[in-house]
């Protein structure tokens, strides 16, 4: 049947305004993207393109492993770390009591620190705990306290924790006490009145109601961890077991011998940080059925 | 009780804070034996590799932000405005980054855009130097993107849109003359910020093997021992300049509406 | 001896005195409105009653103990905030269940006395949702369930209506009265809102400045206020200026009437001018019988209500309103016309200021 009312027929439009975010679209295809894809294909590849899971096999080695498993330790632990000293300092200065005053310089020293990353925050651990470091050689010359005999050096698997938690924790405390803020007044005291203790208020409901951010910002402190290559490679150079500086001696001069074995490696990393971010997720979704 | 906790917490924090920082000064003092002098400074300074890396990081860092204003600024606003569905879409990919780390985008640019492939950037010097603005950009995104997005939230977009349209206004007036000016804060926090980041990068410089300051700094790290901490005095003092830069716009702007 | 008692209160904030010698006894089960302006003080003695602020000075005992040094979880109180009190993170069910929980009630004895309050307060089917789920009025109502469940000896309400839109705040009001009375709760209500504080209390505290200026049955501290502040604060009043003619007689004259006050002696002397005060309805348009005192007066702005209509008339120097009921068979007067009012000597109100 012809049809000689053409405005009636559904008129297809061009969704021109898809067209505005184009730019942005090509950027991110191209630049991060399509990057982590040739990075996910190539793990799976042979050298002459054919499909493999080899590379993944071979990631199997004592070395490779212990580097994974350092890394996920490093990154665990000074997420934790990160988030329990962050927390307690944020929830000192919104609820101890102290005075006003302290805020304001505190989110802006936190703001600058937790910027205050990669090869420049080596040197100044260095010159503070390092072998000829302040801190070290007042206790040596104060105390007679050599730290090196009670086992700690800078450059080793602590000394690495404790200089990732200098950005660590200003992170948390930046992302946490606007959520501390978000704390009504009246919940605290409409728990009170109703016969809570402290601790019973803070279990069951300051607690679940932060939860969502704790894990948001401990996931992200695990990956800022997970990733960081310029701390770590400025205060050891190439040789502490961690993944990304594995993967950074093997980009500069493949030393795995294996040019894919790189893209295994790098898969290993984004599997992990998404895993994190995976869960992170769930526990959100699950933790905020309250939550519009 | 809790005041005795909350003091301990913040005064066992300051300590962790400003031990390093203490540290580091002190230690970028002492190149002279027996006395405190300058001189770790003046070497540091008279290193032209020094002014070289130095500007050439600033320049990338101000490539990097003119690139990111011009890309994220529309993007936000068009999405604001037409394109609400597409926002979490958008959120998402401006939060990878935060996610995939930067060594393994950067690993995926050398592969990706080698001598030999349909984009050969990495195969001139100036190539590569689009290339890192563009990595530099991408780690920036989750700043900026937010930044621009939050400033955005609190103008009525659309209503500015209908009202300078009336006018007679296109697009290019509007984006510029209207919403820029309007959201000039965000962008400068989201600016001082990408500054922050990029000036002292050091892994995707590094991998790509431009003379950044970052590579700069760790080189010198591992072949003396006094420029490092003054170097790190330095850093520290831009980092600290461009958080201040924010915050001083942050409540200029404040400052300004309020006489409004 | 009263159930609950607060003597001399005192409370101040730095070199800021907010609460000054508050004294207030309250039966067993009586409704107590704080009524005053803000900033007076109200929230602040409820805050002491609580326990979340410690008095300067004074004490407060409930049920003939001392709970002044008490802290807030043993003082067996239920309290309604303002607004958004609820717990975001739990179910209707689970915010009535708190104060049981840390008590340690056994859980059915708990889910029983949920389900009974969520009975009184008629929302049983909304147990399990969440409080962004409800509206405004569905949350305080949920708030009031969550104070009543673990059976406190007071209640106290700090202003719970003001977030709420005028029909739902009138229903609510009535509501919470109810179940007041059923429950049979000592209950502490504050609020700025004469007429709601009237229409529910027992017994109303007017304060200003955090002194309480007069406490008293609605009835009374309306058509007996003592000072100027609360006859202007629960309702409006006008003033006429006067002139004593004879005080042991207690005779005054305004714009050249002379009447007696029916309250004997004044302490003014003769030639003196002392201000009366008079509710609106206590002034007729035209003469009426049993107001003796008819005074001249020109129409100046008429306001028609409905089932009321507000005139403004200039008598001698002032102005006054008065209310009359609308008569379908009388029409409104005309701006600008003379006309009478009257209004009778004992219904004259004398402020001590
Ligand atoms: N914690 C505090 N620190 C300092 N001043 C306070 C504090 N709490 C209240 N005040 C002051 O005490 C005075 C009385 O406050 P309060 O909250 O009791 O008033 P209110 O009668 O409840 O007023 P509103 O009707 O506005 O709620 C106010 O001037 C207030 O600024
Ligand atoms: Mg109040």
């Amino acid at each position: 049947m012809a049809d000689n009312r053409p405005d009636r027929r559904p008129k297809f439009r061009l969704p021109l305004e898809w067209l505005g975010i184009l730019p942005f679209v090509t950027f991110a295809v191209l630049f991060l993207i399509l990057p982590t894809m040739k990075i996910v294909v190539g793990a799976f590849q042979t050298p002459e393109g054919g499909f493999t899971l080899q590379n993944l096999i071979d990631l199997n080695t004592d070395s490779i492993r212990s580097a994974y498993w350092t890394s996920i330790k490093l990154s665990l632990i000074t997420a934790l770390l990160g988030c329990a000293v962050g927390f307690a300092m944020a929830a000192a200065v919104v609820f101890g009591g102290l005075p006003k005053r302290v805020r304001g310089p505190l989110l802006t020293f936190s703001g600058v620190a937790s910027n205050f990353a990669g090869v420049p925050l080596a040197f100044a651990f260095i010159a503070t705990l390092g072998p000829a470091g302040l801190v070290t050689l007042w206790l040596k010359t104060e105390f007679g306290i050599n730290l090196r005999a009670y086992g700690f050096n800078l450059l080793s698997f602590w000394g690495l924790v404790v200089t990732y938690l200098f950005f660590q924790i200003p992170l948390m405390i930046l992302i946490i006490i606007p959520a501390l803020d978000g704390l009504k007044r009246e919940w605290r005291e409409a728990a009170e009145v109703l016969g809570a203790t402290g601790a019973q208020y803070w279990r069951m409901v300051a607690f679940p109601i932060l939860f969502p951010s704790l894990l948001g910002t401990f996931a992200l402190l695990f990956a800022n961890a997970f990733g960081a290559v310029a701390t770590a490679f400025a205060l050891t150079g190439p040789q502490l077991n961690i993944v990304p500086i594995k993967l950074f001696a093997q980009i500069r001069g493949d030393v795995l011998g294996n040019p894919n074995l790189g893209y295994a490696l790098a898969f290993g990393m984004i599997v992990i940080t998404g895993m994190a971010n995976v869960v992170y997720i769930v526990l959100r979704t699950r933790s905020e059925r309250w939550l519009k | 009780m809790t005041r005795l906790f909350a003091w301990g917490a913040l005064i066992f924090g300051c300590l962790f804070f400003l031990l390093p920082l203490v540290g580091m000064t002190e230690f970028s003092l002492k190149m002279r034996r027996g006395v405190y002098s300058f001189d770790a400074y003046v070497r540091v300074f008279e290193d032209p590799t020094f002014w070289a890396t130095f500007s050439y990081s600033l320049t990338l860092a101000a490539a990097t932000i003119v690139f990111g204003v011009f890309l994220v600024v529309p993007t936000a606003y068009w999405v604001r405005l037409k394109l609400p569905q597409a926002r979490p879409v958008i959120e998402f990919i401006t939060l990878l980054p935060l996610v995939i780390p930067a060594i393994v985008i950067v690993f995926g640019y050398i592969r990706l855009y080698n001598t030999s492939s349909f984009l050969p950037l990495t195969g001139s010097a100036i190539g590569t130097d689009i290339l890192l603005t563009m990595g530099y950009a991408t780690l920036a995104l989750p700043y900026m993107y937010r930044a621009v997005d939050t400033g955005l939230r609190t103008i009525d977009v659309a209503t500015l849109t209908e009202a300078a349209q009336s006018l007679g206004a296109g697009w290019f007036t509007i984006l510029a003359r209207i919403i820029l000016p309007n959201v000039l804060v965000a962008v400068l926090s989201g600016a001082f910020l990408t500054l922050a980041i990029v000036i002292g990068e050091f892994t995707m410089a590094a991998l790509l093997n431009r003379p950044a300051f970052g590579p700069f700094m760790q080189l010198l790290g591992a072949n003396r021992a006094y420029e490092p901490p003054a170097l790190a005095v330095i850093a520290f003092a831009i980092t600290w300049a461009c958080m201040g830069l924010i915050q001083l716009v942050t409540r200029f702007s404040k400052h300004e509406r309020a006489k409004a | 001896m009263a159930f609950l008692d607060l003597t001399n209160l005192e409370k101040t904030f730095g070199a800021n005195r907010v609460v000054k010698d508050f004294s207030l006894e309250i039966a067993k089960g009586e409704f107590v409105s704080l009524l005053g302006p803000s900033g007076c003080g109200k929230t602040t003695v409820l805050r002491m009653v609580a326990g979340f602020e410690t008095p300067t000075s004074g004490a407060i005992t409930i049920d003939g103990q001392d709970v002044t040094g008490q802290r807030a979880n043993q003082r067996a109180i239920g309290m309604m905030f303002q607004a958004y009190a609820l717990f975001p993170n739990m179910t209707v069910a689970d915010n009535v269940a708190f104060g049981l929980k840390v008590k340690g009630v056994a859980r059915p004895e708990r889910e029983a006395r949920v389900a009974e309050m969520l009975d009184l307060i008629g929302l049983r089917e909304l147990g399990a949702r969440f409080p962004f789920q409800l509206s405004g009025g569905q949350q305080q109502r949920v708030a009031l369930a969550r104070a009543l469940a673990p059976s406190p000896r007071v209640l106290l309400l700090d202003e719970p209506l003001s977030a709420l839109d005028a029909k739902v705040r009138v229903s609510l009001r009535n509501e919470i009265r109810e179940i007041q009375r059923e429950l049979g709760i000592t209950t502490i209500f504050v609020t700025h809102d004469q007429e709601e504080a009237m229409s529910i209390s027992d017994r109303i505290v007017v304060m200003n400045g955090g002194i309480a200026e007069q406490a008293g049955a609605p009835f009374e501290i309306y058509n007996k206020p003592r000072t100027r502040f609360v006859a202007n604060f629960v309702g409006t009043l006008n003033t006429l200026p006067a002139t004593v003619e004879a005080p042991e007689a207690g005779q005054v004259a305004v714009a050249g009437q002379s009447f007696t006050l029916g309250r004997g002696a004044l302490t003014a002397r003769r030639g003196d001018t002392v201000t009366l005060a008079l509710r609106p309805e206590a002034i007729r348009l035209g003469r009426a019988e049993g107001r003796e005192v008819v005074l001249p007066a020109t129409i100046n702005e008429v306001h028609f209500l409905g089932s009321v209509i507000r005139v403004r008339a200039r008598v001698g120097d002032g102005v006054v309103a008065l209310d009359t009921f609308n008569r379908p068979d009388q029409p409104p007067p005309p701006i600008g016309s003379a006309a009478e009012i009257s209004f009778a000597a004992r219904d004259v109100i004398f402020l001590q200021d």
